[in-house]
């Protein structure tokens, strides 16, 4: 697989038109790993000039800042930004919504002020460039349903982007109760992925799964990580495995068009 | 003698003026209990924010029901208002109807005005049925006990006082003016009260007009009473909804505010000139160092107590938020009761001692336990929800940093988890060396 590095393309005096930022789960998750190189294989495919920040690459901050830790958050984004600013980044693409959205809003203040982009705003922007063709393969009219991330959606207004491309992959899309703007979090925002949730009569994922499945869905999209754990983890809850898959959109275009 | 009521009517007048002035000035005072935060920026996207929501009410349509019969009692409220001017100025002039000489045009605003009222009277008798008889689950969570259930209740009674004694006034007024009664000017059009009229006619005339002035008396009373009751209650969000919405936050609601006093020590930690052993600055005397985070109001900044005041106690954040979907204790509006509670509690405490004098309790704890600040996923489903701009997470955020980096009272899990970031630059326990082996996986 071709992923150079920005340390790389330096030495050779290139420079990207793009850097991937891959984030702690696209990095170490094994099944946000998946979704990480299915989206390379897309920009590889589409001859899309991009570097990685590899071993240079550190946590966005993002839990950090929503536990409530403003300076473990603000010692991350800095040492961040000053990679980034050293290598003279000006356009960021991420498959993580968490990465997206502090890299977007909260580095700007802090020095570190880049155009950034989530996957799926990247990938429809390359099919309107014509770098990439979207057509079903084997997803065509298949039911899906798309869970929207709270920090795609609700937090930074993408709503569309992500629609969008289903839409190529010609698919039946359907859509559940509560969606866009009323999407209901998969329970893993605010740092929740990494503790257990507090007492109560039921988790939230598995409200959020069960919605999901009383559409009948073959496929459950997203296009967050932290998402498609929460609900792989449903689906398992809900005994669904056999009948509903979870993928992140940019592992549906890479599988239809066989990369 | 002739004055006699004339004069009543301008003492109660006054008072009713001054104990508003009085309460609205402890209002803002309250809300300057919070820190600085400068809204001044932007100002035309804050007129049009507060022009769409609350003039405009654009977001309580999202629930149709609720917000269509919400519509009818604003608008009733904002147009019988004309009418209490007219009353005003009746009761210090001893005038009747002075406004009449207007001729048809009066005639078309009385009407209309009864056609409001009526349309009021039913809406509110729809809310107190959704409360009392379908029993809306919104309106049965755990925190809508006592004050908060009978608030709600009292201001539908109200209404439907005041809208009643509307229409018989203007009942009665009917009759006077068929009798042809003395100070009864032929003046008004009573599209809805002609139909109660037919209940009054076998009265005398002096019965009638004891009806008229006592039903006029009751409803302008009700009014400065309704005027002064709202200091204490929830339907504030009359006067308060237009200024949250003017200052309400703007930006993307992803965006959390980065504390520029944690930026300023971020910023000299890295600094490769700066001298390690250098003794952080002693703060002056009598300065208290900065606190990072919120436990208690004064924390807070000004915006939140304003949030906090403006709540409608609706509770359609919470009906929305997944921790409460979930039977989790987190209810967003729950927080924003107990924070204007706190600030009551803390003006009072001003009241009487002059200045605020420790009471041994703060927001954290004795109102907001951190369970509930630790249920929350940051979805901002309960900001996105509220119609009026509110903002229950960026309370929860500052109260959450407070108990982080003031006591380190993360969930041990979190602790391991900002533990590995520190170390490793990931959440996990893994190798920042390690980063691109997926590569050849
Ligand atoms: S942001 Fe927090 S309080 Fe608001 S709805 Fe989401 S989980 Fe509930
Ligand atoms: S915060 Fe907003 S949505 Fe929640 S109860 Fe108050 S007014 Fe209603």
């Amino acid at each position: 697989m071709n992923v150079p590095t920005m340390a790389e393309m330096m030495a050779q005096g290139k420079q990207p038109e793009v850097l991937f930022w891959v984030g702690c789960a696209g990095s170490f998750d094994d099944r946000a790993k998946k979704i990480t190189k299915a989206f390379v294989k897309i920009l590889n495919n589409a001859n899309v000039s991009f570097a990685v920040l590899g071993t240079e690459e550190s946590c966005s901050g993002d839990p950090a800042k929503r536990a409530g830790n403003e300076f473990l958050f603000q010692m991350q984004a800095m040492t961040n930004i000053e990679i980034l600013n050293a290598y003279e980044v000006k356009k960021i693409v991420t498959a993580c919504p968490h990465c997206f959205n502090t890299i977007k809003n909260e580095y700007p203040e802090l020095g570190g002020k880049y155009q950034v982009m989530h996957h799926t705003q990247f990938l429809k922007s390359l099919l309107d460039e014509g770098k990439i063709t979207v057509s079903g393969g084997s997803y065509k009219g298949k039911k899906i349903t798309f869970h929207d991330p709270c920090y795609l959606g609700r937090a930074n207004s993408v709503y569309e982007a992500p629609r969008e491309l289903l839409k190529k992959l010609e698919v039946e899309l359907v859509e559940m109760k509560r969606c866009k703007t009323n999407g209901l979090c998969c329970g893993a925002g605010g740092a929740q992925m990494f503790k257990d949730a507090e007492k109560g009569d039921k988790e939230i994922n598995v409200e959020r799964t069960e919605e999901a499945l009383e559409l009948k869905p073959k496929i459950i999209a997203t296009g967050c990580p932290f998402c498609n754990t929460m609900m792989t983890d449903g689906v398992k809850a809900k005994n669904s495995e056999e009948n509903t898959e979870v993928l992140d959109i940019a592992e549906m275009i890479a599988n239809a068009s066989d990369l | 003698m002739q004055y006699i009521p004339n004069i009543i009517f301008a003492i109660l007048l006054a008072f009713a003026g001054i104990f508003f002035a009085k309460n609205v000035k402890k209002l803002i005072r309250n809300i300057k209990l919070g820190k600085d935060l400068n809204r001044s920026d932007r100002k035309s996207e804050r007129w049009k924010n507060m022009t769409m929501l609350a003039l405009g009410q654009s977001k309580m349509t999202k629930r149709p029901i609720a917000g269509l019969l919400h519509i009818v009692v604003y608008v009733g409220f904002i147009i019988i208002n004309i009418e209490v001017l007219e009353i005003i100025l009746d009761g210090l002039l001893g005038t009747h109807r002075i406004f009449s000489p207007l001729g048809k045009m009066y005639n078309f605003l009385i009407g209309t005005f009864e056609i409001l009222a009526f349309m009021v009277l039913f809406s509110v008798i729809v809310f107190w049925i959704r409360r009392q008889i379908l029993k809306i689950p919104r309106f049965w969570n755990k925190e809508m006990k006592s004050w908060a259930k009978n608030d709600a209740l009292y201001i539908l009674y109200f209404e439907m006082v005041l809208m009643s004694l509307f229409l018989l006034m203007n009942a009665a007024d009917y009759n006077l003016q068929q009798l042809n009664a003395e100070h009864y000017t032929h003046a008004g059009s009573f599209p809805v009260s002609q139909y109660l009229a037919p209940m009054l006619s076998g009265l005398s005339q002096g019965s009638l007009i004891l009806i008229e002035r006592s039903a006029w008396w009751l409803h302008i009373i009700g009014i400065f009473i309704f005027l002064n009751y709202l200091y204490y209650s929830k339907h504030l969000h009359i006067l308060l909804a237009f200024p949250n919405t003017y200052y309400a936050n703007l930006e993307a609601k992803g965006k959390f505010t980065n504390d520029k006093n944690v930026t300023t020590e971020v910023k000299m930690m890295l600094d490769p000139n700066a001298d390690p052993y250098a003794m952080p600055e002693e703060p002056a005397e009598g300065e208290v160092p900065e606190k990072f985070g919120a436990s208690d109001i004064f924390d807070l900044n000004w915006t939140n107590i304003l949030n906090a005041y403006t709540c409608t106690e609706c509770g359609r954040c919470t009906s929305v938020c997944p921790a409460n979907i979930t039977g989790k204790e987190l209810s967003p509006r729950a927080i924003m009761m107990k924070t204007r509670d706190r600030v009551e509690e803390v003006g009072k405490n001003i009241d009487t001692n002059g200045s605020f004098k420790d009471d041994q309790k703060q927001l954290l704890n004795d109102y907001i336990t951190p369970e509930e600040l630790w249920a929350c996923t940051s979805c901002n489903a309960c900001v996105e929800e509220c119609p009026i701009n509110i903002s229950p997470l960026d309370i929860i955020m500052q109260m959450r940093q407070y108990l982080v980096m003031e006591q380190s009272a993360a969930p041990q899990e979190l602790n391991m988890m900002m533990t590995n970031i520190e170390n490793n630059g990931a959440p996990w326990q893994y190798n920042q060396m390690d980063r691109l082996n997926w590569k050849d996986e």
